[in-house]
């Protein structure tokens, strides 16, 4: 039996703002995230979305991110299925 | 539904944004660096202890962490090194109403600027001191700090450290603190739940953050990078709140465990109080007696 989620959460990823240092991806306590292959302006590789229904907008990966170029936030989820 | 850089207004902001200087960003600060993790926590605490903005000051020193204050939309000061502390105490006593914010690094606070550490905290002055501790001078390069652990690598010490590792949160204690905890840039949400309750704090109070530098310190050590180090709080630190500070010294590495968590919060008379009382009794008719006139 599963339980009806009520909030989904939203990652908001600043890429040109990552210095690929990968600390997001390796704590986020359900694994969301992954590394891109591609590159910023700046050389480095960015987290982008693995398996975004699972984010819980904990906002861990936001804390964590000594850069400030991932955040997260809880959102209500539609009536839709 | 996700998406990368949005553009949307309607979303809401990353909390950390509106205390930043973004036309200064990037920062200076390496890839991994815990330094940026601990000013998260810092504006999150910010957010939810409602000091106005214009009352609240921040005080740094130099160094990786003394970066912190130029970074901040907040009034801020870059002060010399190891004189964060009483640069932030005329601040305090010129204007009592500030809430002044000490940021600093564990060399810049604990070997540069140790005695004005020591003192502030005997008196009991009502600042909040936050101190990153990545156990190495990074920004000049990597010389050893007091809190370098035994035979780490350092640019002073080619052949390892020997010296004891200074035990930060039993010397703020020891010396008079009203609010000691010790946490890590892997403990987030505890980070930021002391520096909200050293904020909200009348005294001296001192928040210890224990973060990687993967550049300088780890590099040199070849102790991997910001996630192993991460990793690392995370498999060996132990919370136990309210220990006797004078047991959670750290010798990283060369011990099984490395005590974190709240140590200490008691009441005490805050140094202006106790100004006030006391000139208050010498000037007869009651006045109130003016610090620093
Ligand atoms: S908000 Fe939480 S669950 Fe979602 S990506 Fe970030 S750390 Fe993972
Ligand atoms: S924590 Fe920040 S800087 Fe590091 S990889 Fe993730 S988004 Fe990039
Ligand atoms: S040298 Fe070390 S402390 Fe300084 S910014 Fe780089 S990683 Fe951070």
């Amino acid at each position: 039996m599963q339980r009806k989620r009520r909030f989904e959460g939203v990652v908001m990823i600043t890429q040109e703002r990552c210095k690929g240092c990968t600390v997001c991806v390796e704590f986020c306590p359900v694994h969301v995230l992954s590394m891109s292959d591609a590159f910023n302006q700046k050389g480095y590789h960015f987290p982008e979305l693995k398996d975004p229904e699972k984010c819980s907008g904990c906002d861990l990966c936001g804390m964590y991110c000594p850069d400030f170029a991932i955040y997260a936030f809880k959102r209500e989820m539609k009536e839709a299925s | 539904m996700n998406s990368n850089d949005s553009t949307e207004c309607t979303l809401p902001l990353n909390p950390v944004v509106p205390f930043l200087r973004t036309e200064r960003m990037p920062h200076i600060w390496c890839p991994g660096c815990g330094i940026g993790t601990t000013v998260n926590c810092f504006a999150r605490a910010v957010m939810d202890c409602g000091i106005p903005l214009d009352e609240l000051a921040i005080v740094s020193g130099i160094g990786c962490t003394g970066r912190v204050a130029g970074y901040l939309k907040l009034d801020s000061f870059h002060t010399t090194h190891g004189r964060a502390i009483p640069f932030a105490t005329g601040l305090k006593l010129s204007n009592p109403k500030l809430h002044v914010v000490v940021y600093s690094g564990d060399g810049d606070l604990a070997g540069i600027g140790g005695n004005h550490f020591i003192h502030a905290a005997r008196r009991n002055l009502d600042l909040t001191v936050i101190l990153v501790n990545n156990f190495t001078y990074a920004m000049t390069g990597g010389q050893a700090t007091p809190t370098a652990p035994k035979e780490s690598i350092e640019t002073t010490a080619p052949y390892g450290v020997f010296e004891e590792p200074f035990n930060l949160p039993h010397l703020a204690a020891s010396s008079g603190a009203v609010y000691v905890a010790r946490w890590t840039a892997y403990h987030v949400v505890q980070t930021k739940k002391a520096i909200l309750e050293a904020l909200q704090k009348k005294g001296f109070s001192f928040v210890e953050i224990l973060a990687p530098c993967p550049t300088i310190y780890l590099r040199r050590n070849r102790l991997g990078g910001a996630v192993e180090e991460l990793k690392y709080y995370k498999e060996h630190c132990v919370i136990q709140n309210g220990a006797d500070t004078k047991d959670v010294g750290i010798d990283l590495r060369h011990q099984d465990k490395v005590t974190i968590g709240k140590f200490l919060d008691i009441e005490k008379k805050e140094y202006y109080d106790a100004y006030q009382e006391h000139y208050a009794g010498l000037l007869k008719g009651g006045k109130q007696a003016v610090a620093g006139a």
